[in-house]
């Protein structure tokens, strides 16, 4: 793993791509999640996830959003009309809130995505009220916006370690927490679904020149 | 597990389509999934609003008409709707007096509701929120979500849907709302877990011989696993912990609620040990409804809610209602 380059430039094509890996891998890890869903939760965030990105990818072939902040834009706002649930909200927002710090740029450096990241995952944290610790999407979300000042590669690792340390925690929020400590024991996964998009994200910038 | 279903992908349009087929009285919009009585918007009346995941029908589609609530939104099965149909439904049933959205509290109905309210409003349709949560399964409120809503959605949508039917201005009927959700508390046990079209085997393994108790009605393991109890014991321990919370100093309406797979002959058996608790508690029963309102799909179980009413509130109970799922009354 190479350290990230502060001003490696990422371009709106760069983002459309990262969505299409993010689609490629929630197709392929969606019954995964919904059966860690079925063990501390009601069975459905693979299905909900497919569904939401399936409608992105449609979109995204009707429009052509101009930018790297108006593609991230126009998939939150995507998941947050087709998703619902609380992962449409949290998902939405933490892509649109992430776009919406990009700005219109044609082009963003991936420092600039960094910061804009973390945007998004403060959103998330807001949005949710939840905490780290609380077993919940912001387990890996958070050390993956830490991470990603060093690089993309790390931000991948962050976030699976962050995903497979909600294992032993009970949960504070969301659905899962009305099992109290029979919570324990299990991935949570929202944390397993965060894990991924970060995932798509380093798989991306690995396979860009 | 076998299904009555084309498709998992298909079974809430399939639905609307069918309750469409069904209900002339309703205008069932199946490609955004809003439900609203025909005669919507009323002139001078609030509008009504619920939603929330699918399976749990009747509720909410099965309530909307006269008396009750003007629109529903179904989500997928077990998802909360999205802001998207709130908006619509709101728009629909809005006469310039208002919209009341009743909200589950469920981590996902309050985000996606929350949004909701802001893009209505931006609408200039004047909205009040009001959640329900009656489950007193979840004690711990400081480390969860929060109580769940469950049958006290039932009362909610009935009084405050009543209250809005009369002509009441839209603080009065978000007043009722929350009266009515200060004033009830439920208790649910499952006897067999519940299998969702998406996933098709059920949700977590209940073997033979135990129940879960403090259930919610998405099909999520309670919080406590026991040997299989009798009617009476489970009577006994569900009244209790519902009154030991409510602390009921007048009448209640009973709801013996069925989550979908048990027969009513078991319910009207339970029914009967859950009025001889209240009688043994001292607790005067004004009104009981039995049957399978609040549901969580193929779920076998039951749950018992509470809501204490005063003379408004129990004219209000009395009012007609003219739904899919409940009608009296005119």
């Amino acid at each position: 793993m190479t350290d990230q380059k502060p001003d490696r430039t990422l371009d709106t094509d760069f983002f459309r791509r990262w969505l299409t890996a993010a689609t490629a891998m929630v197709e392929r890890e969606a019954g995964r999640l919904t059966e860690l869903d079925s063990a501390i939760g009601d069975a459905d965030h693979g299905s909900n996830l497919q569904r939401g990105f399936r409608s992105v990818m449609t979109e995204l072939g009707r429009e052509s959003p101009d930018g790297p902040g108006a593609v991230l834009v126009m998939a939150g706002r995507q998941l947050i009309s087709t998703v619902g649930g609380a992962s449409g909200p949290l998902y939405g927002t933490l892509l649109r809130r992430t776009g919406k710090a990009l700005g219109d740029a044609p082009e963003v450096t991936a420092e600039q995505f960094t910061e804009a990241f973390r945007a998004g995952v403060a959103a998330v944290a807001q949005l949710g009220g939840a905490k780290a610790g609380d077993k919940t999407m912001l387990d890996a979300l958070e050390p993956a916006a830490e991470a990603l000042g060093t690089s993309f590669g790390a931000a991948a690792e962050a976030a699976e370690k962050g995903a497979l340390a909600t294992v032993p925690l009970q949960a504070r929020k969301g659905r899962a927490s009305y099992l109290g400590e029979r919570s324990i024991g299990h991935q949570d996964p929202g944390a397993t679904s965060s894990a991924l998009l970060v995932a798509a994200l380093a798989d991306t910038a690995e396979a860009t020149p | 597990m076998k299904m009555l279903i084309n498709v998992p992908e298909t079974v809430v349009a399939d639905a609307l389509r069918g309750m469409a087929a069904a209900h002339p009285e309703l205008s069932v919009d199946v490609a955004n999934r809003v439900v609203v009585r025909r005669d919507a918007p009323v002139a001078g009346q609030v509008g009504v609003v619920s939603g929330g995941g699918s399976g749990h029908e009747p509720l909410h589609g099965g309530f909307v008409g006269p008396g009750m609530l003007s629109a529903a939104c179904p989500g997928e099965v077990f998802t909360s709707p999205v802001p998207d149909q709130m908006v619509r439904a709101a728009a629909a049933v809005d006469s310039g007096a208002g919209v009341l959205f009743v909200v589950k509290n469920y981590t996902g109905d309050v985000l996606n509701f929350d949004m909701a309210a802001e893009l209505a409003e931006d609408e200039g349709i004047q909205v009040a929120k009001v959640l329900v949560n009656d489950d007193v399964a979840v004690t711990d409120s400081l480390y969860t979500a929060g109580r769940r809503g469950t049958g006290a959605t039932l009362f909610v949508e009935k009084l405050a849907g009543a209250a809005a039917e009369e002509g009441a201005p839209l603080e009065h009927v978000e007043a009722i709302a929350r009266r009515v959700n200060d004033r009830s508390r439920s208790f649910g046990v499952a006897l067999s877990a519940v299998t969702t079209p998406a996933k098709g085997s059920p949700t977590f393994d209940l073997p033979e011989g135990e129940l879960e108790l403090g259930i919610g009605i998405h099909g999520e393991p309670g919080r406590e696993r026991r040997a299989m109890m009798t009617s009476r014991e489970i009577a006994d321990f569900a009244v209790h912990t519902v009154v030991e919370d409510l602390l009921p100093s007048g009448p209640v309406i009973v709801l013996v609620n069925g989550m979908g797979g048990t027969p009513l002959l078991e319910l009207y058996g339970f029914n009967a040990e859950v009025q001889r608790v209240l009688t043994e508690q001292r607790v005067p029963v004004a009104r009981t409804l039995v049957g399978n309102y609040v549901t969580s799909l193929d779920m076998a179980g039951c749950s018992v809610t509470l809501c204490q009413v005063d003379e408004e509130l129990l004219r209000l109970w009395d009012a007609p209602v003219q739904t899919a799922a409940l009608r009296w009354g005119r």
